[in-house]
């Protein structure tokens, strides 16, 4: 894997345990090579998947996260996915708001039985990451800036924005 | 909490390529683990006894081991917990074969991710709470949807078992596409012989309830206690009346009712008993071609009618049963072969499907067993089918195999070499699959035994030339091109789910494939399951299948069944919602949003709403967690806290919030 060759970067996969944790299981059987830079966590559904998690591990430092659920229209839970895609989908288009470059964070549909997919999709994710590389220190509001962003709203219902 | 770890070798796949002993020691540090060894396979008597000494002796109250996936062992060792006296809960896996030493070569690079690895998991279980599971009663009876053989099969089965059985069929008779075959590979019995029994034992057996022209309405509740609403459709005739004589079918002047049973190849009176063998044998009226029913008049059945059962105000009947577990064997149905430009498009009559072909076969068909075209009646002395119509062909989105047409296709040759001495068959195929007991010499002896023409290839196209039907294509073994003047053409159409097996999917929220068959829940170890706990898969409803197939599935699912309802009670998964009502402010989202009705609202004491989960019910997605603006609902040992500190874990915190002072 090209990615090893390099230092470690810190990816977070949240993944549904039907379909999934169960296409990573399957790879693993198959014994698909993958760089080792992802760390795997288990949830029961994609739907179960809070952004407040994507955006907490973001914040806290890690370079990418991948969320992989069952493929639409094939959710264990009948109709979890299509929540799960409204959301990230949504979280997608904001992470540019709050500084995070959102090519940091992707989702995708890997089934129980797509081992080989699953491989390439780690595979395909974590070179996307290297070629980041290393998320940068989120410090975009330097303190005196915060102090200006915090002085209006400090100011309460008096001031212009919350008119 | 004093938490052990254990690390397993798993032989050698893990320790190959992961320091299992490094990571051990690693996790000595972690908080709270108070015990961390490593063992040669956690999963075998002597590991699993090594984890209940460790509990013991260390008075652990938490117990996290690293080896497979928890997909495979996390049962196992649940119950190793549980009987080393802990919760069954209080226990964590961490994947370091299938995620780590499998797919990484790097034995430094893997037991850095083992040990994070093995450090979420303890931070997750940390926050695990022991949960106990709930009891419930269960309802000692089964529902069967369709009637087909494997239906029949399933219904028996359990029956014999000693649970009550409702039998669910939207046709008139049960018996489905296997009442309708002439003859059945590879022995050549006689279909009606071999199954007529065992449709007779279903209409005598005490324990079985069948409804016959009926629909499931509507399906609610859950594994053990499901409630479901059958419609009977207004038949017109009282059943419990009507002996099945036949005399209204012989005197009713309209006779030109759609016949389903025969394939629309000829009409069937409006009274009408689909064939003789039929369960139950009553006659029922369609009122789309009854006069009486159009007109308002005529009224002839009813007038000579013995028993007087002829109602001609019948409504449709609604009839609630609660049932424990639900057997769905809706087969399937054929494809529709008019996409096809090459085949006519229904243009030449004598153009027909397998299905027909058989009926034309049957003795109890429209032709009385001889084999007469439907053009003009005339005998075909040279036969053609053409198989693979719609099985594995993209371009109509019918990628698969449809399974059983190269042997039914081969025991049509037979017949017809039976039926017509001087005749001559012509096979159009791709490749011959005839895997199964005895299926090879049969289609061998429909070639050298029957003589049989096999022509490996496909047909570009079919004109008519006189009163024969030009069949062109081409012969890919030889090179060249085809041409056969045949007098009939058979199509082996490919099968597909049967209409309405979406809409019974939804109501049961058994999921389809993209062609429309049910998802078992597993395709290797739970081939009738589903992932809706008490309804099971029969038959072809699941995917292609043959008569044997359908039939030890039946069994099958009958199995599954009857093992479900032996229990009094059953437990259900405490990895539920739970409401923590001071939180709750009644807004409802969680219900609109649960995909399986678990939550309701209800009032507090106050009078306020506060949302309640159905523990029964609810399946453990977490939907209601993430779309709570609350907080208030948490999937249990699935909860925010729970999943943030693997985030944490993984993701210490590194920038420091400057709440400047």
């Amino acid at each position: 894997m090209s990615a090893s060759d390099s230092r470690e970067l810190r990816i977070v996969g949240f993944l549904c345990n039907w379909c999934s944790y169960g296409g990573a299981d399957t790879a693993g059987v198959a014994r698909f090579a993958q760089p080792t830079d992802l760390r795997i966590i288990r949830v029961p559904c994609s739907g179960r998947i809070d952004p407040l998690f994507i955006v907490r591990a973001l914040v806290n430092g890690a370079d990418g996260v991948l969320v992989s659920g069952c493929h639409p229209r094939d959710c264990h839970y009948a109709e979890g996915n299509f929540y799960a895609r409204r959301r990230l989908e949504t979280l997608k288009r904001f992470l540019d708001a709050t500084g995070i470059d959102p090519a940091r964070f992707e989702y995708t549909w890997v089934s129980a039985s797509e081992g080989q997919r699953w491989q390439h999709v780690v595979t395909e994710f974590t070179r996307r990451i290297h070629a980041l590389g290393p998320a940068p220190l989120l410090r975009h509001v330097s303190d005196g800036a915060w102090f200006d962003a915090a002085a209006p709203a400090a100011a309460g219902p008096a001031c212009p924005c919350h008119g | 909490m004093r938490i052990g770890v254990f690390i397993c070798h798993c032989g050698s796949n893990i320790a190959g390529t992961v320091d299992v002993r490094a990571v051990a020691q690693a996790a000595k540090g972690f908080a709270d683990v108070v015990y961390a060894s490593d063992t040669m396979y956690a999963c075998s008597e002597p590991g699993q006894e090594g984890i209940i000494q460790a509990v013991r002796e260390h008075n652990l109250d938490g117990v996290v081991v690293a080896s497979c996936t928890p997909r495979m062992h996390e049962p196992t060792f649940r119950r190793t917990v549980e009987r080393a006296g802990l919760n069954r809960y209080c226990f964590e896996m961490a994947n370091i074969r299938e995620h780590v030493s499998w797919i990484g070569k790097d034995t430094e690079r893997n037991t850095i991710k083992a040990t994070e690895l093995v450090r979420m998991a303890v931070e997750k279980l940390r926050r695990n709470r022991p949960l106990t599971p709930k009891r419930f009663d269960v309802t000692k009876r089964v529902l069967v949807v369709g009637g087909g053989v494997a239906g029949i099969q399933a219904a028996l089965d359990c029956a014999e078992g000693g649970q009550e059985v409702v039998l669910v069929e939207r046709e008139q008779s049960i018996g489905g596409k296997m009442a309708k075959l002439d003859k059945t590979f590879p022995t050549i019995d006689c279909s009606s012989c071999v199954l007529g029994p065992k449709m007779v034992d279903v209409a005598q057996h005490p324990k079985i309830t069948l409804h016959t022209m009926a629909e499931v309405e509507s399906v609610s509740g859950y594994v053990g206690n499901f409630q479901v609403t059958i419609r009977k459709k207004a038949r017109f005739v009282d059943w419990e009346k009507c002996t099945g004589c036949g005399l209204c079918m012989e005197k009713c002047p309209s006779r030109k009712a759609p016949d389903p049973f025969n394939e629309y190849l000829c009409t069937a009176p409006t009274i009408n008993i689909p064939f003789p063998q039929a369960i139950p044998k009553k006659a029922a009226i369609n009122p789309e071609t009854c006069i009486m029913k159009q007109k308002g008049k005529c009224g002839l059945c009813a007038k000579i009618c013995p028993v007087k059962c002829i109602d001609f105000d019948q409504q449709d009947e609604l009839v609630t049963v609660d049932v424990g577990a639900i057997v769905v064997a809706t087969g399937y149905d054929l494809f529709d072969w008019h996409k096809y430009p090459q085949y006519g498009q229904g243009r030449y009559p004598d153009v027909i499907t397998s299905l027909q072909y058989e009926r034309l076969l049957s003795a109890s068909g429209p032709t009385g067993g001889h084999i007469k075209r439907p053009s003009d009646g005339k005998e075909p002395k040279t036969v053609v089918f053409i198989q693979c119509v719609g099985s594995r062909d993209r371009s109509v989105d019918r990628p698969y195999c449809s399974g059983f047409c190269c042997m039914y296709t081969a025991k049509q040759a037979i017949l017809t070499k039976d039926h017509i001495p001087d005749s001559q068959s012509y096979v159009f195929y791709m490749d011959i699959r005839s895997p199964g007991k005895a299926y090879d010499e049969f289609t061998r002896r429909a070639m050298e035994e029957y003589g049989a023409q096999y022509v490996r290839g496909r047909v570009a196209m079919i004109y008519p030339k006189g009163d024969q039907l030009i069949v062109r294509g081409a012969d890919t073994l030889a090179g060249t091109q085809v041409e056969v003047a045949a007098d009939l053409v058979v199509l082996a159409v490919g099968v597909e789910a049967a209409r309405g097996a979406a809409v019974l999917g939804e109501k049961l929220r058994v999921v389809p494939d993209q062609y429309g068959f049910f998802v078992e829940s597993h395709p290797k170890l739970r081939p009738v399951e589903t992932n809706t706990a008490g309804v099971f898969l029969a038959g072809a409803c699941q995917g292609p299948k043959d008569i044997p197939a359908s039939v030890a599935q039946g069994s099958a699912a009958a199995a599954k069944v009857l093992a479900l309802l032996v229990k009094d009670q059953l437990e259900s998964d405490p990895q539920v919602s739970r409401v923590t009502p001071a939180r709750c402010v009644g807004c409802g989202k969680c219900v609109q949003t649960c995909p399986f009705g678990a939550i309701k609202l209800v009032e507090d004491r106050f009078g306020n709403p506060k949302a309640e989960v159905v523990e029964t019910v609810c399946q453990g997605c977490g939907i209601c967690t993430v779309t709570c603006p609350q907080g208030a609902i948490q999937l249990e040992h699935f909860t925010d806290n729970q999943i943030l500190a693997e985030v944490q874990a993984l993701c210490p915190p590194r920038i420091r919030v400057n709440y400047a002072s």
